[in-house]
């Protein structure tokens, strides 16, 4: 995926590599002076119409999240906008019983994902990747999770979690009532129940992504390792896995992402109330719930938007930088 | 890109080694486990609801139909809930391919300064939670009017509203997917034609856009299917039940109509049928599409 060395216009490539500034400067020259002003127009329009859309739906919103967060509103015309500095954040931290919950719940919902449900999709990829017969049936049924939609998921797991037609209680013998396993209710267990959907999504999803990383892996490497007598644990170890370092960080950065926006499952299971808050959950009650505090809901926003950035940027600064130097 | 579909490739099968049975045996029993969740909808949907409230759900069915099928595409409006799915995802897939395509080509084909950074943007905006921006993206909404053209008369609980988020926020993957794509091309099939004075239009419409319908299947695949399922945007942004996409809309009815989990069930696997569609059809498209932007680091 690194071949595009060559794809720059002749040009650059008559340049000696001395340094990548005087490439870029020569480069787009070249081009200018063959394209007319039609074509430059063009050009504007087609990167242009897309680039306003996506910075105005997502930049400036997500600049506009920033702002509001400094102020408290009622939504009611732009008059009663009030400058309230860091109030926002202070009530946060410090008032709502809700908040520092969620950031656990986030926390956990990430940890279990890194830790049950990404090692085993890996162990399934590598399973499935020993030319097995059925390989495609397997796949299938762990995957069709990913497909079904999360709010789907969470009716369906709704069925097996029910107190007392559920699955679960019927089979353990728990669905009588008076002796109701409330796995749904009970805040000490529901954000488990819901974390057993969302691994069961995952796993699959992790699975697929291995899946590709192993098939780029060189199978020389293999045939080297079998002969110098290492069995399959050892190859695995000392082979395979460092050459999947790039399927890694996509993975790491693929389950941070999933576990900040984690949301449908939750709401779907219980809107989030009692054990399985979340802070994609508390920013919608503040939107579609009865209260419209515009303020406090950009300011958790904020807290979200923070997070995903620590881990947002120092991604795309090495796989753009990769990209440049490649 | 090499193709990431798991195929089996050139089957070179080893005999059958007792590690290969345990294995399989391993595989199978996982797989079930996997599908259970499913197959316990499927068999809740398939009973109707007076033997499972007077047996209980684990029991011997005495009957299996498809009456809660029938019952809960009926009484729930879900053809209606369906077309509101289909006036959202299909304007918003094509538009997103069309438009992630034009900034993937202005971006891997020309060398302007402002590229990477251009690319930059969209790529890290889609990997935002979408929380983030919904505050003010949902006073947004409720600002801008439109009247005489959405029913709502503003842009807010609005098909229009929905595909244009939509479209504003998958763009940046696509975008992020494809100009990786299209930087894969030759580059002497662009500079030839522009020797020969094609206008830039012509370079994208009828030279780099035909090379690139792999990526592109891949993508509108994935994309049919995210969009399909979206539930978020279609929760905050749409108000009114009746406008609501099917994924979304279930959520209500779940409430409102159905009054045991038979129905629920059989409601929740209507919902995930047309997925489970596209995704068997389009299998290959759909698994290349989701390794295409992960595979490379």
């Amino acid at each position: 995926m690194t071949t595009d060395t060559n794809m720059k216009s002749p040009e650059a490539a008559a340049v000696p590599p001395s340094g990548p500034a005087p490439v870029k400067k020569r480069v787009p020259r070249g081009h200018k002076r063959l394209l007319t002003r039609r074509d430059r127009i063009t050009l504007g329009f087609m990167a242009g119409v897309p680039t306003v859309l996506h910075v105005a739906l997502v930049w400036v919103t997500a600049l506009a999240s920033i702002a509001l967060a400094f102020t408290s509103w009622d939504g009611i015309g732009f008059g009663s906008i009030k400058w309230v500095g860091l109030d926002n954040f202070k009530q946060l931290f410090n008032d709502n019983p809700q908040f520092w919950p969620a950031v656990e719940h986030n926390v956990i919902w990430f940890v279990v994902l890194i830790l049950i449900p990404t090692p085993f999709g890996l162990f399934l990829a590598v399973q499935l990747d020993k030319k097995i017969r059925f390989s495609r049936v397997y796949q299938t049924a762990f995957f069709l999770p990913v497909v079904v939609s999360l709010a789907v998921t969470g009716f369906v797991w709704q069925l097996v979690y029910n107190p007392d037609t559920g699955l679960i209680n019927s089979l353990i013998g728990a669905n009588k009532p008076g002796h109701y396993i409330d796995w749904i209710g009970d805040p000490h267990l529901n954000l488990w129940a819901v974390l057993i959907a969302a691994s069961w999504r995952h796993t699959g999803y992790m699975m697929i992504l291995y899946l590709a990383g192993l098939k780029g892996v060189d199978p020389s490497l293999r045939e080297a390792s079998s002969l110098d007598g290492a069995n399959e644990w050892q190859t695995f170890k000392n082979v395979i896995f460092p050459t999947l370092r790039p399927t890694n960080t996509v993975v790491l950065v693929v389950t941070i992402i999933e576990a900040l926006r984690a949301f449908d499952l939750v709401f779907v299971f219980n809107k989030g109330a009692q054990g399985t808050e979340l802070l994609s959950i508390l920013i919608t009650n503040n939107i579609i719930g009865e209260s419209s505090r515009i303020g406090y809901g950009s300011a958790i926003a904020v807290v979200l938007l923070v997070i995903s950035l620590v881990v947002i940027i120092p991604y795309l600064i090495s796989t753009f930088r990769k990209e440049r130097s490649a | 890109m090499s193709t990431p579909t798991v195929a089996l490739g050139a089957k070179q099968r080893t005999p059958l080694r007792p590690a290969r049975i345990l294995l399989h045996v391993f595989l199978i029993g996982t797989s079930l486990a996997w599908l259970a969740p499913l197959l316990w909808a499927v068999f809740a949907a398939l009973r109707p609801y007076s033997e499972t409230s007077t047996k209980g759900y684990v029991s011997w069915p005495d009957k299996l139909n498809f009456d809660n099928f029938k019952n809960a595409f009926e009484q729930s409006d879900m053809l209606h809930y369906f077309g509101n799915t289909l006036l959202i995802a299909v304007p918003a897939v094509l538009v997103t391919l069309l438009v992630s395509s034009m900034v993937a080509f202005y971006v891997s084909r020309f060398d302007f300064r402002l590229n990477i950074f251009l690319l930059l943007v969209f790529t890290a905006g889609n990997l935002l939670p979408q929380q983030v921006i919904i505050t003010p993206l949902y006073r947004m909404y409720l600002l801008i009017d439109l009247p005489g053209i959405t029913m709502s008369g503003k842009l807010y609980d609005s098909a229009l509203g929905l595909v244009l988020i939509h479209v504003a926020f998958q763009s940046g993957f696509c975008a992020f997917v494809l100009s990786n794509y299209m930087r894969m091309l030759p580059h002497e099939l662009t500079e030839a034609a522009l020797v020969d004075g094609a206008s830039v239009w012509r370079m994208y419409w009828q030279i780099v856009l035909p090379l690139c319908k792999p990526a592109m299947a891949a993508l509108g695949t994935l994309l049919s299917i995210w969009i399909y399922n979206d539930f978020f945007w279609a929760i905050v942004l749409i108000s009114t039940g009746e406008n609501m996409p099917i994924t979304s809309a279930l959520n209500n009815l779940s409430g409102q109509y159905f009054t045991d989990p038979n129905l629920v069930a059989a409601g929740a696997l209507l919902t995930a049928i047309p997925t489970l569609i596209v995704y068997f059809v389009l299998q290959r498209q759909f698994v290349s599409g989701l390794t295409l932007g992960a595979n490379k680091g």
